[in-house]
């Protein structure tokens, strides 16, 4: 394993500084994506700022009724968290659905956020990756792509975003903070993560010396129904072939609100605005969710190996659909 | 909070730690990871490398009382924390944790490479009450410990065992572990 120098943070301005004066840095919170590709070779950094020490640890509603949730959060703590658990269920089941306990335990908001994908041939530093080294090919197109993405991919890349949470964060809205050295702004979620176009290696809108400070998820919708619908190879611990997550409001037997995206499919977490409105103002029955289905994958690319995800994917959406609906039904929040 | 320090790569950084309950303090390097130090350093080899990738949970040790996969997590970052293992669960006459007990008494696995780390994240779990603490529950909370064996259905007999055991009640089996003892 690559040596690399340690700073230990005392405070957001000092941890941006110290990744401003550096040419290869990298912050570290839970450590559970950062060690993982320095042991594989694929992230090398010069020096490594420690965070974890940062007080970015709270949840808390600002006073427009938005839930505020500090970087530093550890996924089990925010799924657990009361308010999300009442407010934003669809978060709580995504994050669940994701990775194990310990990584959980570990793993941190704004981390999520910056996770890396799981191509095979990103993870490989012998294989051709433009996202690893940009302009060396792409080995995933020609090679097993059974895992790889139908939705947002381009010729130079079709790795999947690997996120649960980022999943349910594209269906429910959501702001990121950043803090750099001259400030902090805000990015719309929807924003942050890029589609890899010409350029897979500029995965989001976000700076070397930015760091994340926290996450505002937009007001919750309600009254609402929520599921995560997660299909993979194994029961538990396992990334998505395909997910779906859904929000409903009825309005009697009628649709109200609905919010749709996916993962497992694409190059980003996937929102699904024309299947929203496929579905607004309609009867909540199967028919109108085979309709959404149906528009969230017509721009569908499948490769040699990754077409079953296509029909995987249709199910998952009308299967979220129905639970959702159902769990509206059951008078939820 | 913490001070503000830099260590450039070659130098070693004191940590200091309570490392299953007794104060320690040991010099690693910046990229030292936990999972080498607790058994190169320290000589504490009953938390054990798999996959040293965070896929198979057999480093499982708990820090501040969390469950967290060491081979994930750097030394350093560990200044003043609480680090338990494996070795730090039995009473200090020897008298097993009940954890413990229960996988012996399940026979609750086969070539034992990975029962440090179950027996971790199971102690983790049962004091977690976020958890729930039927059958299904604890497989999925579970599923971050993988058994090469396959020795799950004694591992889930002997946690729900522990369970009922801890409760102080007795030891009334889940439909499961019923099944499996008869």
């Amino acid at each position: 394993m690559r040596t690399f120098a340690y700073a230990r943070a005392d405070s957001v301005e000092r941890a941006v500084d110290a990744q401003h004066a550096q040419q290869a840095g990298a912050f570290v919170a839970g450590g559970t994506l950062l060690l993982d590709l320095v042991k594989l070779d694929v992230m090398r950094p010069q020096q490594v700022t420690d965070i974890s020490a940062l007080p970015m640890k709270e949840v808390a509603f600002v006073d427009d009724d938005r839930l505020r949730i500090g970087a530093l959060v550890t996924n089990t703590d925010l799924a657990h968290h009361p308010d999300v658990r009442q407010h934003y269920p669809l978060l709580s089941q995504a994050i669940l659905n994701g990775a194990s306990t310990q990584i959980r335990n570990m793993a941190s908001t704004g981390g999520n956020l910056m996770q890396r994908t799981r191509c095979p041939y990103f993870r490989d530093v012998a294989a051709a990756c433009n996202k690893r080294e940009p302009g060396s090919g792409c080995d995933a197109m020609q090679g097993i792509n059974r895992m790889h993405a139908v939705l947002g991919g381009s010729e130079h890349c079709i790795a999947v975003h690997p996120s649960d949470m980022c999943v349910a964060l594209a269906a429910i809205g959501a702001t990121v903070t950043l803090q750099g050295p001259d400030g902090t702004r805000d990015v719309d979620f929807g924003n942050f993560h890029r589609l890899p176009g010409e350029t897979p290696h500029q995965e989001q809108d976000i700076t070397d010396d930015e760091l994340i400070v926290a996450l505002t998820l937009a007001p919750p919708l309600a009254p609402q129904g929520a599921a995560y619908v997660k299909l993979r190879d194994r029961a538990s611990y396992e990334f998505a072939l395909a997910a779906a997550g859904a929000m409903i409001s009825l309005d009697g037997d009628m649709i109200g609100e609905a919010r749709l995206a996916l993962g497992g499919v694409a190059t980003k977490p996937w929102r699904c605005a024309e299947a929203e409105e496929i579905l607004r103002g309609q009867p909540a029955e199967t028919a109108t969710f085979e309709r959404a289905a149906e528009a969230a994958l017509a721009d569908a690319q499948p490769l040699e190996h990754n077409a079953f995800k296509v029909p995987l994917a249709r199910q998952a959406i009308v299967r979220a659909l129905r639970d959702a609906t159902r769990d509206a039904k059951e008078g939820h929040a | 909070m913490k001070d503000y320090s830099e260590h450039s790569p070659d130098a070693t950084v004191p940590v200091h730690l309570t490392l299953n309950g007794e104060p320690v303090s040991v010099d690693v390097t910046p990229n030292a990871i936990l999972l080498d130090v607790l058994r190169e350093q320290l000589q504490l080899g009953g938390t054990k490398k798999g996959c040293d990738h965070g896929q198979c949970g057999a480093c499982t040790v708990h820090v501040d009382g969390i469950a967290m996969n060491s081979c994930l997590r750097l030394a350093v970052m560990c200044e003043g924390q609480e680090v338990t293992t494996i070795e730090g669960l039995a009473e200090a006459d020897g008298r097993l944790h009940p954890v413990q007990q229960a996988f012996l008494e399940r026979d609750a696995y086969q070539c034992g490479y990975c029962t440090p780390g179950q027996i971790m994240s199971a102690t983790a779990m049962l004091d977690d009450e976020r958890i729930a603490s039927d059958d299904a529950a604890v497989r999925e909370a579970m599923s971050g410990n993988i058994c090469r064996c396959g020795a799950y259905r004694n591992i889930l007999a002997a946690i729900q065992d522990a369970r009922q055991q801890m409760q102080g009640a007795d030891p009334a089996r889940s439909d499961l572990a019923s099944e499996v003892r008869s």
